[in-house]
């Protein structure tokens, strides 16, 4: 059983250079924006210079009139499509994005790159700070989702690429999907923002609390410094990732899944050993999370999903965020998904509708909770192909083969 | 419904005759759309068609046929959208099951320059001599489901329909008959003439005149 053997390796300081390796210098391609090209946070400050980490898959027409930006969530990266190279596990949106699958790389140029605070490459707080030669930790600003899309459109320039064919993401991905609608409308021909809200819940940030506290409160976290202390808050993040995982699923499915079955025993131990099947299972999740990322990273882009409100920057008023937007949407939700309920898809597609905008909205039934969008879901598979199918239609993009 | 009758190349004569209704280029409202099998023809027609559809099955293959359709309630959600969004909004043989039908006019009438509303006939003379004869709920080809089954909970026949859209400020511009498989009946008569012999009816309504600029909330 894998869990035993997790839990039996040993886990004494990792070494922090193999971090930092895949920080600054990551596997994936990246471009560097020297001091001529700084990003402008809505912090205030610039951030220059800095580094944007990214994965493309297939072919750019000429012209230039195929590309898909895919939007990673929380504590995903830039490897959707192709082997992660810490953790060996195949990319996380293997399920829609391949040859023949719905974002068909044979026929899109697929980009998917690493959000501005996250650890896989582009510039976060494990990245070095080049004022200091440190890992920059807590002094690195606090990013907002538009300071993400805002370094994801120079990318884009620097791929020389104006306008997208689609913007694609799920969670926080779908929040930058939404952010690119309302902040470049004409660089996005259609989107897809999936299993998404236009700003966090109070019961949504009083989770992600939880989880910044848990690591925070790791004595290895040391204010944030644990990569120059050579220490590692890996049982703080770990519970993190063990109580945001929860949230990921549904009642039904954990019920489902585990019940209440005992782990390789017939009996309870009245110890506080991982007795019970969903508790290996959660603590498994835990350990295999912190092996991949930054316990910094985390805590900011928390932050980043917390902080957005796309209503905020309208007066309040969500409808002008898209009025007149010549973008088409599609908005899909899971029954199941109680942290990004389809009520919150519901005031999206409103907000849609009272700016005249084309809107597709369908809320897919499953019990797999708000996970979901990550897994096989047939019925995701044909709606994502169908509305693709059509908008590459409207805008002559030739069709299947 | 009967088995609609259909036209050499597929398309229901119902649809068509809806869609010859709606003039190119415009924008569309498709209230009720089911697996919008209207809504592809009027955009293969060069029209920009929306829909809303209440079943999660019918949206879901709407969707994946790429259509812009979402998932809602013609009694509560047509409020969402704005005045004049539309310059026709249709709604196809579903009148009869709405909770206010009414409502369902009066802000398909708000929401659209025009609405085209299809349904079947209760006055036509079988179903008349039905519940003559039989003294119960009447079951036709057209109207096959028993009354504790039927999702159809507001039925008119089209006088009441013609009193419906004097009280709702409804301008009848078009209407025709149709037989039971969908075509028309062409003929020339009185209105009492199509309450008995036409299974269901197609209208098209506009706004009557407003006395003065209407106020913007």
């Amino acid at each position: 059983m894998v869990e035993a053997q997790v839990v039996k390796r040993d886990f004494a300081a990792r070494d922090p250079q193999s971090h930092l390796r895949e920080a600054d210098n990551p596997q994936s391609e990246v471009v560097r924006f020297g001091r001529d090209k700084p990003l402008k946070l809505d912090a205030g400050v610039e951030l220059s210079p800095f580094q944007i980490a990214y994965q493309t898959y297939g072919t750019l027409n000429p012209q230039r009139s195929n590309a898909i930006l895919v939007c990673h969530a929380l504590t995903g990266d830039q490897y959707v499509n192709n082997v992660h190279p810490v953790t060996g596990k195949p990319g996380w949106w293997e399920s829609i994005i391949g040859s023949g699958k719905p974002i068909d790389t044979d026929r899109y140029f697929v980009i998917c790159p690493n959000v501005v605070g996250a650890c896989m490459g582009t510039t976060g707080p494990a990245s070095t700070n080049p004022a200091t030669g440190k890992p920059w930790g807590l002094e690195f600003p606090v990013i907002t989702i538009r300071d993400m899309v805002r370094a994801q459109a120079m990318l884009l320039d620097h791929l020389g690429i104006e306008q997208l064919f689609s913007v694609a993401g799920g969670s926080m991905g779908g929040m930058q999907v939404l952010q690119w609608a309302a902040s470049y409308p004409e660089r996005v021909y259609s989107a897809l923002p999936i299993a998404t809200a236009t700003r966090h819940s109070a019961q949504n940030i009083a989770f992600h609390e939880v989880g910044r506290q848990a690591v925070m409160a790791d004595p290895e976290w040391r204010q944030g410094r644990y990569l120059t202390e050579g220490t590692n808050p890996r049982r703080g993040l770990a519970v993190a990732r063990m109580g945001a995982h929860i949230t990921y699923l549904s009642d039904a499915a954990l019920h489902r899944k585990f019940g209440r079955k005992f782990q390789d025993r017939a009996n309870p131990t009245f110890s506080f050993d991982a007795d019970f099947e969903v508790e290996s299972y959660l603590r498994h999740q835990g350990i295999t999370f912190v092996e991949r990322f930054d316990a910094n990273s985390y805590l900011y882009l928390t932050r980043a999903m917390d902080y957005f409100d796309l209503a905020a920057d309208y007066d309040g008023v969500l409808a002008k965020a898209f009025k007149g937007t010549p973008t088409r949407f599609c908005v899909i939700s899971f029954t199941s998904d109680w942290l990004f309920p389809t009520s919150d898809s519901r005031a999206i597609v409103h907000a849609l509708n009272a700016g005249l905008a084309r809107v597709s909205f369908a809320e897919i039934v499953t019990d797999k909770g708000h996970d979901a969008f990550l897994l096989d879901e047939p019925e995701l598979s044909g709606i994502v192909r169908g509305f693709l199918d059509s908008a590459g239609a409207a805008r002559g993009l030739p069709a299947k083969a | 419904m009967a088995e609609a009758a259909r036209a050499p190349g597929g398309a229901r004569v119902d649809h068509l005759l809806v869609a010859e209704m709606v003039e190119p280029r415009s924008r569309v409202l498709d209230v009720g759309c089911g697996d919008g099998e209207l809504l592809r023809l009027l955009e293969q027609r060069g029209v920009d068609g929306r829909g809303i559809e209440l079943s999660r099955e019918g949206v879901n293959e709407c969707v994946a046929k790429g259509l812009a359709v979402i998932q809602g309630d013609a009694d509560t959600d047509l409020a969402d959208y704005p005045d004049d969004a539309f310059d026709y909004v249709i709604l196809s043989q579903t009148l009869q099951a709405t909770r206010r039908p009414r409502d369902v006019l009066e802000n398909m009438l708000r929401i659209g320059r025009r609405a085209i509303i299809s349904f079947p006939n209760f006055g036509h003379w079988r179903i008349r001599l039905q519940l003559l004869l039989n003294g119960a709920m009447p079951v036709t080809d057209n109207l096959p489901d028993s009354w504790y089954d039927s999702p159809n909970i507001h039925f008119c026949t089209i006088k009441d329909f013609r009193e419906l859209c004097q009280v709702a400020g409804a301008r009848m511009e078009k209407s025709l008959a149709l037989n039971p498989w969908g075509a028309p009946l062409r003929l020339n008569a009185p209105y009492w003439f199509w309450n008995l012999f036409g299974e269901q009816a197609v209208f098209l309504l506009s706004r009557k005149e407003r006395t003065g600029p209407r106020a913007r909330g």
